[in-house]
């Protein structure tokens, strides 16, 4: 449901970095997405689109997002599982004493960039 | 064209708001406005509560309230019959306050001789949650017709709280509401959690709830 401000938050920051590198335009923005971010990939490009239009840096930028599958890890038994499949419980041992490893990132990773 | 460079960046895309955040923090801190943040989902009894919270403090302390929205200002009329400086900020569509917007609230609001401001930001349990206001203190109310399983299902939201204030408890006896497990699993997400079972309707729990708070900022006052 915050893509959209999320899309503001995205462009805010690299507008920053490029203002620090004397950057002509954009050609790329890359993100990486978690599985188990809150953010909707689909909706996040379409707000980019919305949100791109309006601002000069960003007239021609792309965004690509690399996904990051979700990750737990098992207290118990040291293992380590996939989140989606699996939730809380961990399939290798019952226990429910786990935690996510990897998975809830949502980076700036770079921008190509002209 | 140019050459096309690759510039790597490498940061959170919360990154940006969580430095304005701590920036706004600190200035509060100098200021000496406690801030206190609210959150919870539409309808859970966030203005009700307020309006209960304002009258237990009575005076105490200088309150401000800012009322965020997307559209409307029913929530800032009934919070002004309170006699407290209140003002409604519309966030334009967006479905949670981030740190720069606090930041203008807190400019309309004047808080010269503000000592508690209080933040009610927009119904919801997800957005608001990953964007950190510069907040002294994070508070969140859930309400018991919603369940006692929202902790599991909202778990950054809880993890991210100081208090929990579980409201509605007049109608525990018509819901499947557990308030053992409920408890149980906020301490799951965050073992610090303070649980105050309140109902603001008939003031039950409210008192707790406002010594809480006053206590708090006595020990942020002391915070160097």
């Amino acid at each position: 449901m915050h893509e959209l401000g999320v899309v503001f938050h995205i462009m805010d920051s690299v507008e920053k970095v490029a203002a620090e590198n004397q950057v002509q335009g954009i050609n790329k923005v890359i993100l990486e997405l978690g599985e188990v971010s809150t953010v909707i990939d689909s909706y996040l490009q379409n707000c980019w689109k919305w949100a791109a239009e309006k601002r000069e840096l960003f007239k021609e930028a792309e965004l690509v997002v690399l996904k990051l599958p979700a990750i737990t890890y098992c207290e118990n038994c040291g293992q380590t599982y996939p989140t989606v499949e699996y939730g809380k419980i961990c399939p290798h041992c019952q226990s429910p004493d786990t935690w996510l490893m990897q998975g809830n990132e949502f980076n700036i990773k770079e921008i190509e960039v002209y | 064209m140019a050459d096309v460079r690759i510039l790597e960046i490498k940061q959170s895309v919360f990154a940006d708001n969580d430095r304005q955040a701590q920036g706004l923090r600190r200035e509060l801190k100098e200021k000496g406005v406690f801030l206190l943040n609210i959150m919870s989902s539409p309808g859970s009894g966030k203005t009700t509560t307020l309006m209960r919270t304002i009258e237990a403090i009575g005076g105490k302390v200088k309150i401000g309230v800012m009322e965020a929205d997307i559209d409307s200002d029913v929530d800032a009329r009934t919070i002004a019959r309170s006699g407290a400086k209140v003002i409604q900020l519309h966030t334009g569509g967006m479905c949670h306050l981030d740190a720069a917007m606090t930041r203008q609230g807190l400019e309309g609001l004047e808080t010269g001789d503000v000592e508690l401001a209080i933040l009610e930001n927009v119904g919801n349990l997800v957005c608001p949650a990953e964007f950190d206001t510069g907040a002294a203190k994070n508070a969140m109310i859930l309400s018991v017709p919603e369940g006692d399983d929202k902790p599991l299902k909202y778990p950054l939201m809880f993890s991210v709280c100081d208090v929990v204030l579980i409201n509605k408890i007049d109608v525990l006896p018509y819901f499947d509401f557990d308030m053992e497990k409920c408890t149980e699993y906020i301490h799951k997400r965050n073992p610090e959690a303070k649980v105050i079972p309140i109902c603001a309707k008939n003031g039950e729990g409210i008192d707790k709830w406002a010594d809480w708070l006053l206590k708090q900022r006595e020990i942020w006052v002391k915070e160097t």
